[in-house]
């Protein structure tokens, strides 16, 4: 994060980040503190108004929400630490937690693999738009559609994936349908839909690796596997770090495929985090237990982030 | 020599091929929705592993649009359920224009405030603005549904659009990338004419930005077409449910014997075209910005 707090005067901007230490030899300015305060205020008014009513309030309130008992009818009552002591006690929501990171390492690890090999061979072959333009299109399609596709595709009686399976000699599987099958199924569909996308950005962190490494490289007789564990992989930390602490936090938030094809189960197979607070909160308007549920997946998020981009050192580069 | 190269081709030729699989992988589920949704449904189980649609018909579409009878929707499988595709469609075309305009609107005006002007405490408010980027949106949808539902807003197209109405982080962090790259000297030059704030922001800025504001727009419209959750929770009504909503509930409806596949197919691709008409016009535009934003 850049910051850049000195900007006052009228003097041509430097750009973020190249800014030299200013000391000033220009002659002397009245200095004009609040600057262009006034029509600041103006124009960030309705953002600032959506900001406070629509994130920072509910945010806050969720956190205070979370030590209440609150069912909508009533006023919200002060509970104390109850909700966070039922919650460790929950056998449901340490199913909910353990479901979901399943999904997610499947979804993850497969997602990551394929987009780099995607992204590596894109950038290795061709710049083609339309092809970048045809791997990026599930990704625009919204998840209900997507998981109907596949829901459907998936089918055990008609769907073309069983057929395919009956061509070759094996048997058909349940995949929504099975306790075993259902989160693997369901983290491989929102592979099909994320894995173009990924592989965009990591094919866009490709491009910003100099030429001239790989030709030196070539120079040297480095074959194509040992360039892209000595040269691609190492260059791309960065890059593949960012897109590792976006996607992963983005995929601990998986519902609408949950909420359109197996709604949590068979039994509890799929009752993901986000589900289960869903359920909790508007099906069993255990507002206040919601709540304690939310401000854990926001710690476990919180923590995780952390986690990554110091393990994965996402702020230095190998390149300089 | 010529043996190294070969060898070289034949490589590049299985990573051609590689690729081209991801293609297919990539569009084959389109082309089975195309496949599924021509097809009768009462033939469908006798051919699920034909390429071609089975008993060619464009009478699933008829029934999701409601221009189908009864008998006919009978005759070719179909549930006979009423779904009101036309009202659905209207709603999301109409929330997701207002989400689009008043989002891209205030968020330009923001990010004009943190990119153009100087004011003490600006960078500090900015990483307050992003700060919002990390909080999952589940984190404050149970309070905005309460707000919504207190307002007297639950089921009205108001209550859906209302808190993507005035930001998002995104949207302000996008748009501000773009401000801060616009020259100085033109904006100098139009103060010493004695030109206004809003002069500049409406005559320079905006128009200078066209490109990416457009950009911004498209991905705020999709965003919005695409969504579920919430409109899952404040919309659920007929009259006013969007069509994500209304194919979660179609699905939930149809019959756990004999669903109407081809029906369902119908009204998924009718959701689905207007963002794949909208990608095939202006692709390029969302895929570089992809590789500017890296976000989203």
């Amino acid at each position: 994060m850049r910051t850049s707090t000195e900007r006052q005067s009228g003097t041509a901007e430097p750009r973020p980040g190249t800014s030299p230490p200013q000391s000033d030899t220009s002659a002397p300015r009245p200095r004009r503190r609040a600057g262009d305060l006034p029509v600041a205020m103006v124009f960030l008014l309705p953002a600032a108004v959506g900001f406070a009513v629509f994130y920072l309030w509910p945010a806050l309130r969720t956190a205070y929400l979370s030590f209440t008992d609150y069912s909508l009818l009533a006023p919200p009552e002060w509970a104390g630490l109850d909700n966070y002591r039922r919650l460790l006690g929950d056998r449901l929501f340490w199913n909910a937690l353990k479901v979901t990171v399943e999904y997610v390492v499947v979804n993850i690890g497969v997602q990551t693999i394929a987009a780099l090999g995607l992204a590596v061979l894109m950038h290795r072959l061709t710049r083609s738009g339309l092809i970048r333009g045809v791997l990026l299109l599930p990704y625009l399609v919204a998840n209900v559609v997507v998981a109907l596709i596949w829901y459907t595709m998936l089918d055990a009686q008609l769907g073309i994936v069983n057929q395919a399976l009956e061509w070759i000699g094996l048997d058909p599987v349940a995949f929504f349908g099975e306790t075993s099958t259902a989160i693997p199924t369901i983290a491989l569909v929102n592979v099909w839909r994320h894995v173009g996308y990924t592989a965009l950005l990591i094919f866009a962190g490709l491009q910003a690796i100099p030429k001239t490494v790989y030709e030196a490289a070539a120079t040297d007789g480095a074959s194509e596997a040992r360039m892209f564990w000595r040269i691609t992989l190492p260059l791309l930390r960065p890059v593949l770090a960012l897109v590792l602490v976006l996607t992963v936090i983005g995929s601990f938030q998986i519902f609408d495929t949950v909420a359109v094809t197996t709604k949590g189960g068979p039994i509890n197979a799929t009752r993901v985090i986000y589900y289960y607070i869903y359920e909790q909160a508007f099906q069993r308007f255990n507002f206040g237990y919601a709540a304690a549920v939310c401000v854990a997946l926001f710690a476990i998020l919180a923590g995780l982030a952390l986690l990554q981009l110091k393990l994965l050192r996402a702020g230095d580069s190998d390149l300089d | 020599m010529s043996h190294a190269l070969r060898r070289l081709s034949r490589r590049r030729t299985a990573a051609w091929a590689i690729l081209v699989l991801f293609v297919l992988i990539t569009l084959l589920p389109f082309y089975w929705m195309l496949r599924i949704s021509l097809s009768n449904n009462r033939t469908l189980f006798a051919n699920p592993g034909s390429l071609m649609p089975t008993d060619f018909t464009f009478g699933a579409f008829k029934r999701v649009l409601g221009i189908a009878t009864l008998a006919e929707a009978t005759a070719e499988g179909g549930s006979g359920a009423n779904i009101d595709f036309w009202r659905y469609l209207a709603n999301s075309v109409v929330t997701s224009a207002v989400i689009t305009v008043c989002q891209v609107f205030f968020s330009a005006m923001a990010a004009y405030a943190f990119a153009r002007l100087r004011w003490p405490g600006r960078e500090k408010v900015f990483f307050v603005f992003l700060t919002a980027l990390m909080i999952p949106p589940i984190f404050t949808a149970l309070p905005n549904f309460v707000t919504v539902k207190q307002l007297g807003l639950l089921n009205t197209y108001a209550g859906i659009v209302l808190p993507y109405l005035f930001m998002t982080p995104f949207a302000v962090f996008f748009l501000r990338q773009f401000f801060l790259n616009i020259s100085r000297e033109v904006e100098e030059a139009a103060i010493v004419d004695g030109a206004g704030h809003a002069h500049i922001f409406f005559r320079l800025i905006v128009p200078m930005s066209s490109a990416p504001i457009a950009t911004i727009s498209l991905l705020v419209y999709i965003g919005a077409w695409n969504e579920y959750f919430w409109p899952l929770l404040v919309g659920q009504e007929n009259d006013v449910r969007v069509l994500t909503v209304a194919l979660g509930i179609f699905r939930a409806q149809s019959p756990q014997a004999g669903p109407d596949w081809s029906g369902l197919m119908a009204a998924t691709l009718l959701a689905a075209l207007p963002v794949i008409a909208l990608f095939t016009v202006f692709g390029r535009w969302i895929v570089n910005s992809i590789q500017f934003s890296g976000i989203k």
